[in-house]
């Protein structure tokens, strides 16, 4: 019998908005996925030539490196608020956020209430890992009750350290959001919807609805000290009954644009 | 019948997470156990016939090291 | 055009606004407010960008975004607000854009008081906040001043790709003086090329003041050292009154120095050779200046709204060939012309000891005079 001849199509690729450089993250860290999500959205939108990014302080300060886009370097919490300066003086380029859980909801709550209340027309992408990946796993106001980390060595005491904010539901409350969903990194399914709902929170973006916020839920094998494929199992199994899935927040504007 | 297709690494990005091969419908990935990239990781790659081109490999992959292609007979498409 | 009765605090937003900003951010405090409002209003009115900040760290990460598309960009605020900008100023020092910043100040330190006063000089002529980098500073004394400063400071800024920040005070964000404003200018169409707009046709730009390679950071920091050699080169200011046939000469800045100005033409009505010298770029701090100054006189005087900040200064560069004496009211007090006069005609008959420090002698004759005692150090 003769070999058959195959024609090669390509089902999937790396894509171009992600600059051919070797990122910075662990081994099976999920910001790379989210990463790779937004790089994907930018390119299916060909908006490469007008998107600028807010880079965070936490993993992800290097961010700039890895998007082939405009990309400025926030100080720790304060991307928001750079977000706002750069929209304002430019409101038909695409800016957007990514932040993790320590930058966006401990140091820059104040910053990301305030650009959300004021449906500032950017898109923020926040990555909730539970703990401060960068600084080596410290308590994040994210972290779980009981939850160790290197700062809270026997378990989050909710009596001395508190709750978790659940920041979807917090942000979706302010009336200036139009779009606040959260989802999670942890399988392929999950990243299939996330990707979804980034595409969705450029494309308000772009339609000048306001206010966008995607949480992902991610991991960080690092610190929470479990392999890659574990770390997605312990996220499916302890973050995702504090952290529910679901849309939040997608205001009638949104809805009727049929994003 | 499943659609045939193949996965290629790119060994430059890969840095040996084991994301793929967990999540591999058809346990078709491995970590090379011979081969070594720059970075000193053993670098995932495709070891056997039987992948089915559905991309989840390439999905939960962080470091969108995974190029993933459908497989078309020649002669099947002529036909 | 003419002259009109203009209060401080609208004049230096109106001279911002014709010198072609493009966004202004900030948020309320006293004695700088009205300039908040003003804005408020005539931003949004020609199109240009306006929002009132959830803090003053709010508010300079605004600047900062801003500053990076290239957009003539300010703030303005008072110490407590400034305070909280220095992370701000500190990343925009470091990514070289240019920003304008003016601090109203008012009486510190602390939540301090809303009165007059020098006090964030320190703060000002050093940066503020960490790290070695070091901004213009522009202290201007009359209404007209104000405006023309800071009609130009947005070139400034652009020029050296660096911080100008007005450091006036309460009093003169509250005066009224007449003054003439200037003609509007046109808003900037292009971008510089290190603006973040968008990277169509090119490769990423990128503005950041992270550098996790510390040799690379090295180089940021000389880069800046040899911008600011320039500047201390090129930009140094500051005025001078009576002082071609003067033995004396008093030193100071902005309100002090004004109120000076008065005293000292009350001194010459006594018969006293007396001068005014007064920085107008407090930094860079005009070092020659005050140097061939003092050997020219048989004396100094500094007087600020302040414990002597300025004083370190002028004794830097001035103290091994004149004697120098200090008169400061801090806290938001503001020194009436009588009390100048006094310390001028003092400065005149007196001879100061060599061996004691300026500020030493004046906390005694200060503290005694308003009959307070504290315990000897
Ligand atoms: C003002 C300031 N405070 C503290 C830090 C130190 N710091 C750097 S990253 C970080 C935590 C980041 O954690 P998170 O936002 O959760 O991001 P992750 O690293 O987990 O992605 C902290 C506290 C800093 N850089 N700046
Ligand atoms: S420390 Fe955690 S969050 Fe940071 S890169 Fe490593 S795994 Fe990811
Ligand atoms: S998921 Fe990507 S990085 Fe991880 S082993 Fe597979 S190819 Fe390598
Ligand atoms: S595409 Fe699907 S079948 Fe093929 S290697 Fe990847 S996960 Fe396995």
């Amino acid at each position: 019998m003769t070999e058959l001849q195959y024609k090669e199509t390509v089902v999937f690729e790396r894509p171009t908005a992600l600059t051919p450089t070797q990122t910075t993250y662990c081994p099976g860290c999920t910001h790379g996925v989210a990463h790779r999500l937004i790089a994907e959205v930018i390119d299916e939108m060909g908006i490469r030539d007008d998107t600028i990014g807010v880079a965070p302080v936490g993993c992800a300060v290097f961010a700039y490196r890895f998007f082939d886009v405009d990309f400025v370097e926030a100080a720790h919490g304060r991307a928001p608020a750079m977000a706002t300066g750069i929209k304002r003086s430019l409101p038909d380029r695409f800016v957007f956020t990514y932040q993790g859980d320590g930058d966006l909801v401990s140091i820059g709550m104040a910053e990301i209430t305030h650009a959300a209340a004021r449906g500032e027309n950017i898109t923020v992408i926040f990555i909730n890992n539970a703990n401060y990946g960068m600084t080596g796993g410290q308590m994040a106001p994210t972290t779980l009750p009981g939850q160790k980390t290197t700062s809270s060595p026997t378990g989050r005491d909710v009596e001395l350290a508190g709750y978790p904010i659940q920041m979807a539901e917090l942000i979706a409350s302010i009336q200036g959001t139009s779009y606040v969903v959260r989802r999670s990194l942890h399988d392929a399914r999950n990243i299939r919807q996330a990707k979804k709902a980034i595409r969705t929170a450029f494309e308000v973006q772009k339609r000048g609805l306001g206010f966008a916020m995607v949480e992902l839920l991610s991991t960080c094998p690092t610190n929470w000290h479990l392999t890659p494929p574990d770390a997605m199992n312990w996220l499916k199994e302890n973050m995702l009954p504090v952290y529910p899935l679901g849309d939040y927040k997608i205001h009638d504007a949104v809805k009727s644009a049929g994003i | 019948m499943p659609a045939k297709g193949k996965i290629v690494v790119n060994d430059f990005y890969c840095k040996a997470c084991g994301l793929c091969v967990s999540v591999c419908p058809t346990q078709v990935i491995q970590l090379a156990p011979e081969r070594l990239n720059v970075r000193g990781y053993h670098p995932a790659e495709q070891f056997q016939d039987g992948c089915i081109a559905c991309a989840t490999c390439a999905m939960v992959c962080p470091d969108a090291a995974i190029t993933v292609y459908r497989l078309t007979p020649v002669a099947e498409q002529e036909a | 055009m003419t002259k009109e009765l203009i209060k401080g605090n609208i004049a230096f937003a109106e001279a911002a606004i014709r010198a072609g900003l493009q966004a202004y951010f900030g948020y309320p405090i006293t004695p700088q407010t009205e300039a908040l409002e003003w804005m408020s209003g005539r931003m949004p009115e020609l199109g240009r960008a306006f929002v009132q900040a959830e803090s003053e760290l709010g508010a300079i990460n605004m600047v900062y975004g801003s500053a990076c598309t290239g957009a003539r960009t300010m703030t303005s605020s008072s110490s407590p607000g400034i305070s909280l900008m220095q992370e701000g100023l500190s990343y925009i020092a470091t990514s070289e854009v240019p920003v304008v910043v003016v601090n109203v100040m008012r009486g510190g330190p602390g939540l301090g008081n809303i009165a007059p006063a020098q006090s964030d000089y320190n703060q000002a002529v050093h940066g503020g906040g960490h790290g070695d980098y070091s901004p213009i500073v522009l202290a201007p004394a009359n209404i007209q001043e104000l405006i023309d400063i800071t009609y130009e400071s947005f070139d400034l800024a652009e020029k050296y790709r660096c911080i100008v920040m007005i450091a006036i005070d309460g009093s003169m964000g509250q005066m009224m003086e007449p003054a003439e404003l200037p003609p509007f200018r046109e808003i900037k169409k292009e971008h510089p090329a290190w603006a973040i707009v968008g990277a169509k046709g090119r490769k990423p730009n990128l503005i950041c003041s992270l550098n996790i390679d510390e040799v690379e950071h090295e180089k940021v920091n000389l880069r800046l050292l040899a911008r600011w050699n320039q500047i201390r080169k090129n930009e140094v200011r500051f005025k001078e009154y009576y002082l071609d046939d003067a033995d004396f000469a008093v030193v100071g800045f902005g309100t002090a120095g004004r109120i000076a100005l008065s005293a000292v033409r009350a001194a010459r009505e006594k018969g006293i050779k007396v001068g005014l010298f007064r920085p107008v770029t407090l930094a860079p701090f005009p070092e020659k200046q005050i140097e061939a100054l003092a050997a020219r006189m048989k004396g100094l005087l500094v007087v600020e709204m302040n414990t002597g900040q300025m004083l370190d200064d002028v004794m830097r560069f001035g103290k091994d060939l004149s004697p120098v004496r200090f008169y400061g009211r801090p806290g938001g007090v503001i020194p009436l012309p009588e009390e100048i006069l006094r310390e001028i005609e003092a400065l005149a008959t007196e001879t100061i000891p060599a061996d004691i420090h300026p500020r030493d002698l004046w906390f005694d004759r200060l503290t005694a005079e308003l009959g307070l005692t504290y315990e000897a150090a």
